[in-house]
């Protein structure tokens, strides 16, 4: 089911990219602003505007932990797992919030809801454990900072 | 009356913003004249949010500050910490790269050029590109991004070498955990990185540069573009850099979540639109970099620190410093950690000294058991080993590395071979899959770990061929180094590894 508003979006993207050098990544945020994932069918869109195989366009895209290919929940909570803020407790904080949701990492609450990605460091390495929903940055996090964040 | 309230993200993720609504509305209903600015972050992050109150020409400070208190500190009723120069761990710095950071609005121009700032950039105008590169060698300055190469030789390289375009690389991926200077200084000071972006452009001769920005880091991102936006309307860049008849443009480019991308060859693949795939060297990025041109690649930090060489001369720069580490480095104190923040200070300072004297050892007040060195490529070092001097070499002697400078520090309950196996399992995930030892070796690495925390002893000399497999195979550090954290903990801490402990759940 491809959407139909699908091409004039992309047409208007490749506007405002063109004569950037190197416009890949500048585009596929782009797309990822404008739809919340990178649907298959911009694809074949991309690799004609940039002349290049469909089979490299994927392999881009295939590449970066941030283009995903389904859209993710209605909030995309981060958790940090690098290691300073594994030095303050984030594994067991993602422990209970992942069990609490009853989901695993990358997953989305049947609800559609929350999505939960494990991220490697968000630069709140002095005030861990650090979790992000959305733009908005969560410092010591802990339960009821994030639920009022999720909220 | 001004009042400072800091917008960097860590200030922000203690609740700053919170507070600067609650002063905004509490100064309204009061019908108080009071001005917040939203500065950057003095770093001293467990003071955070740190608010400053100007008034007749005296700055005084107050931390953590919540929304709650903002009556009592407008009725100067509130506990302050005075003047923040004079609070011991911002008092004990040298701050060169970071002079400005937290003490002004970071997009304000005009505050950035009264504090020192484009005097670099005016000096540079007048120099030839040659100059400025022996300006930049003399200084001794080494790339702040992790491998410490002399940042002069690199601008040399481009400068001789011919071509019609040539471009400044920015390398603010910023990956390795515990280190947040890059963060800091795009929020705080953007215009000293743009600065430092413009003098290099003059010294080699390239008038487009590109910023590689994590995309972990929207506030960073935010201010970036603001900034260039603010320094192309007032002439800092474009076609004629502060009337000197010489173009310099530069942009934002976000990256999209790959930790390789901060090697700079995987991050050129990745600007010009690649897989990020780390390519052989060489042909080095100087000589062949984005889009096959002479490159310069430098970190946040190595280009930030270019404005105050050039405003202050650098022989003041080269007197700071240990050996051939000179000048200063802003240290990143992280993890479980009481004063956790910036420090920056000239190299030499002993490990052991920043650790339990700066930073006042553990937030939970329990003994040091190991601190993580440069990020998760760096060696976990000991307490036996805090005498080892902050500086490249020192920390190269002893099986360590500086790297970003973060410093991760981890209390007596830090179980050292889980922290052995996420290295390993960092380094399975963040592959970029072209070397067999770093793409296979690492799943293996996670599985060996696994084995000899089931009680398997006899995988503890496996885990070591691994490593050294590992080393000799990899083509950049990703999977040479990630044999540092792993060997440090296995060497270090062999109680951690030898008693039978139950697989990790
Ligand atoms: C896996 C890996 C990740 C790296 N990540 C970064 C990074 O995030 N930022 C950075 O400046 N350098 C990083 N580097 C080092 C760069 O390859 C390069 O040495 C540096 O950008 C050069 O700039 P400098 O000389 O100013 O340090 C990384 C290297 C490796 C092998
Ligand atoms: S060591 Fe690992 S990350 Fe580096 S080039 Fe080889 S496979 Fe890629
Ligand atoms: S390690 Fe978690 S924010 Fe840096």
């Amino acid at each position: 089911m491809s959407d139909p508003t699908l091409p004039e979006t992309m047409a208007e993207i490749f506007a405002r990219h063109r004569g950037q050098e190197g416009p890949m990544l500048p585009i596929l945020h782009s797309v990822m602003e404008a739809f919340g994932h990178i649907p298959e069918g911009v694809v074949p869109l991309i690799a004609e505007e940039l002349n290049l195989g469909r089979a490299e366009v994927h392999g881009v895209i295939s590449f970066y932990h941030d283009f995903r290919k389904e859209p993710a929940g209605h909030h995309l909570l981060k958790i940090c797992r690098a290691e300073a803020c594994q030095a303050v407790g984030a594994n067991a904080l993602t422990e209970r919030v992942l069990s609490k949701l009853g989901i695993g990492w990358g997953e989305t609450t049947p609800d559609g809801r929350i999505t939960v990605e494990p991220v490697y460091c968000l630069g709140l390495c002095a005030c861990g454990p650090a979790a992000m929903v959305g733009n908005r940055v969560i410092g010591r996090a802990d339960e009821a900072k994030i639920e009022e964040a999720l909220a | 009356m001004k009042i400072y309230v800091p917008r960097d993200s860590a200030a922000k993720a203690l609740g700053s913003d919170a507070v600067a609504a609650a002063i905004a509305a509490e100064a309204e209903a009061r019908g108080l004249d009071v001005i917040v600015i939203r500065n950057g972050t003095r770093g001293m992050i467990w003071l955070e949010p740190l608010v400053e109150i100007e008034e007749g020409g005296a700055r005084r400070a107050f931390g953590p500050v919540s929304p709650a208190d903002v009556p009592a500190l407008l009725d100067g009723t509130l506990e302050g910490l005075g003047k923040v120069d004079y609070i011991p761990f911002f008092a004990r710095q040298t701050r060169l790269t970071f002079a400005r950071c937290g003490l002004i609005d970071p997009l304000d121009l005009d505050a950035y050029e009264a504090h020192g700032g484009l005097a670099g950039l005016r000096r540079a105008i007048a120099m030839t590109g040659q100059q400025i590169v022996d300006e930049v060698k003399e200084s001794g300055l080494r790339g702040r991004g992790g491998a410490g190469f002399p940042t002069g030789i690199k601008w040399q390289t481009v400068h001789d070498a011919e071509a019609e375009q040539k471009y400044i690389v920015c390398n603010a991926d910023e990956g390795d955990s515990g280190t947040f200077a890059d963060r800091m200084i795009m929020e705080g000071d953007p215009f000293t990185l743009i600065e430092g972006m413009a003098i290099a452009g003059l010294a080699v001769g390239a008038t487009k540069g590109y910023v590689y920005l994590r995309s972990e880091y929207p506030d960073a991102i935010e201010v970036m573009n603001e900034a260039v936006r603010i320094g192309r309307a007032r002439g800092l860049l474009g076609a004629d850099v502060l009337g000197s008849g010489r173009a310099f443009d530069m942009e934002i480019r976000v990256g999209a979540g790959a930790y390789v991308c901060g090697e700079e060859t995987s991050l050129l693949n990745s600007l010009e639109g690649k897989r990020g795939i780390v390519r052989a060297k060489p042909p080095l990025p100087a000589l062949e970099g984005f889009l096959g041109k002479p490159t310069v690649v430098n970190n946040v930090i190595s280009l930030a620190t270019v404005p105050v060489i050039f405003e202050k001369g650098a022989q003041h720069y080269a007197d700071f410093g240990l050996g051939r580490s000179k000048g200063t480095m802003p240290i990143q104190i992280a993890g479980n950690v009481k004063h956790g923040g910036l420090f920056e200070t000239a190299f030499g300072m002993p490990l052991g000294e920043l650790v339990n004297d700066v930073a006042g050892g553990t937030a939970t007040g329990r003994p040091v058991k190991a601190v993580q060195v440069g990020g998760p490529l760096g060696a976990y070092m000991p307490p036996s080993k805090f005498d080892t001097p902050f500086a490249y070499e020192e920390f190269d002697g002893q099986g360590g590395l500086i790297g970003h400078a973060g410093v991760v520090i981890f209390d007596d309950t830090a179980d050292m071979l889980q922290m052995a196996r996420f290295a390993m399992e960092f380094c399975a995930v963040e592959s970029c899959g072209k070397c067999t030892p770093c793409r296979i070796g690492a799943v293996r690495g996670v599985e060996t770990i696994d084995r000899i925390a089931e009680g398997d002893g006899g995988a503890k000399e496996l885990l070591v061929d691994l490593c050294e497999t590992m080393k000799d195979g990899s083509l950049c550090a990703l999977g040479g180094f990630t044999p540092y954290p792993v060997m440090s903990a296995l060497e270090n801490y062999p109680d951690d590894f030898a008693t039978r402990k139950e697989a990790a759940e």
